[in-house]
């Protein structure tokens, strides 16, 4: 299988990428680490006219702190996120997910800009990125803005980002102290990619009880989902094994997922409630410790 | 290259098992191929031709990647090492060693992406659990199911590159 032929530029700078996507529109396609989107055009599923590569330009790898806000480049590659010392430490949900994205050769090319601007839906860094409040920087020939994660995601395969937009960073704020954060992930086994998947960030109160809670579930729909139920039964409550299992079953309320020929819509429900379940335990032991 | 490019061809420029190649190759144009029928490496091999079997297995730059899920023109100016050049004057690299002592082969189509994976693995990890070469292992496929000589190979070439007597 080989892609359909298109026109190649290597563009060094962001400046320089955002005005050959203003010129070239929807015929062009921005390249990072391509393995969402070379797979998808050696199938024909996509087929664009110029292909504009990211890798010369300067800037946009690595992870560094900018106060209390982590900050990805869009180039950063899943192997890099994995294996981050301070990744590890302050958002060990993030480490998480970045570990279990496809395999050990997809995670040495796979760049975490690509993976949330394809907006799989059965991707693994849009759920944990919306449990964790992140924000996504992108670049225009009219400038620079940040969007909220929960506005950056629209439908699958389908982001915020206008065609004339080039996605240069993930801003992640760093837990304060007393936070624990998780992933947690029910795999196809076959392709590797989410069937179900839950992301926590829990707060954990002077007493033991919930001070606040963000999960966010994949699986379910063309975007990750709050879990706002299960968060609601968790604010305020102690952390007791009782209290995370009841919320954790309302993980699913409110969603609508189609089954498929591997897991049904209510194997999907039954499933978020179990996936939601480990997340929260594993990030409230971690706001503990 | 200019905005009216079109499909034009592009020139590149790739260190292969130590040696530069300049070329010229159509964007679409995989580096597995490009390997393969441009430069007569055949050792890489297509497998699923879909990221998922590592057969393609390849070094770019010392990170293992699969090469059928990569363009030539991404490798532009990046150094390469396959299959063909994990030998060093004459003598077999340890990981291929392993896998002539073990027998971490039936019918070998997998072999030289299993043991591009195990090398990169063991320069990351020169110690590796059996759990760790197992996961280690898990963007490869060998359709023969020969995995436990395969990790057996992996384990030997292990003790042999920290150095280690090997018996048997």
């Amino acid at each position: 299988m080989f892609p359909a032929n298109f026109g190649y530029f290597s563009a060094r700078s962001v400046e320089e990428a955002a005005d050959l996507l203003n010129k070239h529109g929807e015929d062009a396609k921005l390249l990072a680490g391509g393995h969402s989107l070379i797979p998808a055009m050696k199938l024909r599923l996509a087929a664009p006219r110029y292909l504009i590569d990211l890798d010369q330009v300067p800037g946009l790898r690595g992870i560094r702190l900018e106060g209390s806000v982590l900050v990805i480049g869009a180039l950063t590659v899943h192997a890099d996120v994995a294996s981050s010392d301070l990744v590890r430490r302050r958002l060990p949900g993030l480490a998480e997910a970045a570990s279990v994205i496809g395999d050990v050769q997809v995670r040495n090319r796979g760049t975490i800009g690509g993976s949330v601007a394809h907006a799989d839906p059965a991707a693994d860094f849009p759920v944990i990125l919306t449990a964790l409040n992140a924000s996504l920087v992108s670049v225009s020939p009219s400038g620079k803005r940040t969007i909220p994660v929960a506005e950056f995601f629209v439908d699958f395969y389908t982001t915020a980002l206008a065609p004339n937009e080039v996605l240069t960073e993930v801003r992640v704020p760093l837990p304060p102290s007393g936070v624990g954060t998780a992933y947690a992930k029910l795999a196809h086994p076959a392709s590797g990619y989410v069937v179900v998947s839950a992301g926590a960030w829990m707060e954990r109160g002077p007493s033991g009880q919930c001070a606040s809670a963000r999960v966010a579930i994949g699986g379910l729909g063309g975007v990750p989902l709050r879990a706002a139920q299960t968060e609601a039964a968790l604010q305020g409550q102690p952390l007791t094994a009782q209290v995370i299992t009841a919320a954790a079953a309302k993980a699913a309320e409110g969603a609508d997922p189609d089954g498929d020929s591997y897991a049904s819509a209510d194997y999907k429900r039954h499933m978020a409630a179990v996936y939601a379940r480990r997340a929260i335990e594993s990030a409230a032991q971690r706001a503990a410790g | 290259m200019s905005a009216e490019a079109g499909y034009a061809a592009v020139p590149i420029s790739v260190i292969v098992n130590g040696v530069k190649h300049e070329a010229v190759v159509e964007p679409r144009t995989l580096l597995v191929y490009f390997l393969r029928e441009n430069l007569g490496l055949t050792g890489t091999h297509v497998g699923c031709d879909t990221s998922q079997c590592g057969a393609c297995t390849i070094h770019l730059n010392g990170r293992a990647v699969k090469s059928c899920t990569l363009l030539a023109v991404q490798a532009n100016g990046a150094e390469v090492t396959t299959i063909e050049g994990l030998a060093r004057g004459g003598a077999l690299h340890p990981v291929q060693e392993g896998f002539r002592e073990k027998h971490g082969l039936q019918c070998g189509y997998c072999t030289p992406g299993m043991i591009m994976t195990a090398a990169y693995l063991l320069q990351s990890n020169p110690d590796p659990t059996e759990d760790q070469i197992k996961h280690g292992l898990e963007g490869n496929l060998c359709r023969c199911t020969g995995y436990v000589n395969i990790v057996e190979s992996i384990k030997w070439a292990a003790e042999r590159m920290r150095g280690q007597h090997v018996s048997g």
